[in-house]
């Protein structure tokens, strides 16, 4: 299991770099009125078949050569099932694949939402030559990153990973969740 | 809120700079894990850690810090591997940010690997 929902992010992201997606949409959406945590990630990658779609589900499948598990999506999975929550995942090859695991709030075995401001600056950071659209969503509150807004602005050739545009980065996430969410526990 | 729009001071500020920085063959290459094992145990905080440290220290010229997927060692994550051009690989184990921060100040900084962390000591403390 992973400690924290921001990490299942991490993990299953990285998934879409490897699908090489050039895009990849992430919304966190908290709604504390419907007592539901929401998690989306949308990528334009290379999608599957469905059966693959039903083999990502089983910690025994995995693309890999390294080891014969791959416990990314399962874990994401049972961690949205174990607050009697749901968890989705379709797909069309040469399309993209979408996730969306949906969390009780209040559920004793709902895991911290964690560090997603980290989660997110290292997703943007290490994967620059990859789009990232993120939301954040605290009740009807909300806070929008788009990486092809910060490089329309940036202008090319200065790469996120500078040390002053990867803390604008870093600044920018957390300024803008503690406004949207005023610093709430979650 | 914070607004996008301090990226034009800073693109201001740094015109004239870009491009100062090349991919050069002595750089220090130094790769994260960061597949679901990785993550599991704490390789974000340790990349982070050692990616900030790069950049404050104005290293970036000497040491690239990127991520990998699995390599197979799953039970000694998080993992550090070290590629310094003309050496040998060196990979490190069970890293945390404190970890790693030590082996950037005393290897790839200082040069002088820090075994106690490395692959081999684990395994030779297992056996």
């Amino acid at each position: 299991m992973m400690p924290e929902i921001s990490l299942n992010i991490l993990d299953v992201a990285e998934n879409s770099v490897r699908a090489q997606a050039s895009l990849i949409e992430i919304t966190v959406s908290v709604k504390p009125e419907e007592d539901t945590l929401t998690v989306w990630i949308r990528d334009d990658g290379c999608g599957m078949t469905p059966e693959q779609v039903s083999n990502v589900q089983d910690p025994f499948y995995t693309t890999r050569t390294t080891r014969k598990v791959g416990l990314g999506v399962p874990f994401f999975k049972q961690a949205a099932e174990s607050t009697d929550g749901s968890f989705q995942i379709s797909s069309e090859l040469g399309k993209g694949t979408a996730v969306k695991a949906v969390f009780t709030l209040s559920h004793i075995d709902r895991m911290p939402l964690g560090d997603i401001s980290s989660t997110i600056h290292t997703l943007i950071v290490f994967n620059e030559q990859i789009d990232f659209r993120y939301t954040y969503e605290y009740g009807d509150r909300s806070f929008v990153l788009d990486t092809r807004q910060m490089r329309e602005m940036l202008g090319e050739g200065i790469s996120f990973s500078e040390p002053e545009v990867s803390a604008f980065i870093k600044e920018y996430l957390e300024t803008n969740k503690s406004e949207t969410d005023g610093g709430a526990d979650i | 809120m914070k607004s996008l729009e301090e990226l034009r001071a800073i693109r201001e500020k740094m015109q004239g700079k870009v491009g100062v920085r090349a991919e050069n063959e002595n750089q220090i290459r130094v790769v994260v894990g960061m597949a679901t094992c990785g993550i599991a145990s704490g390789a974000r905080p340790v990349l982070t850690a050692l990616s900030d440290a790069v950049q404050e220290q104005n290293l970036s010229e000497k040491i690239s810090v990127t991520q990998t997927g699995c390599i197979g060692l799953c039970q000694y994550e998080p993992i550090v591997e070290v590629m310094e051009p003309g050496k040998e690989k060196v990979t490190y184990v069970k890293m945390t940010p404190e970890k790693a921060l030590e082996v950037l100040r005393l290897h790839l900084l200082g040069g002088q690997v820090v075994t106690k962390y490395t692959l081999s000591a684990a395994q030779k403390n297992n056996a």
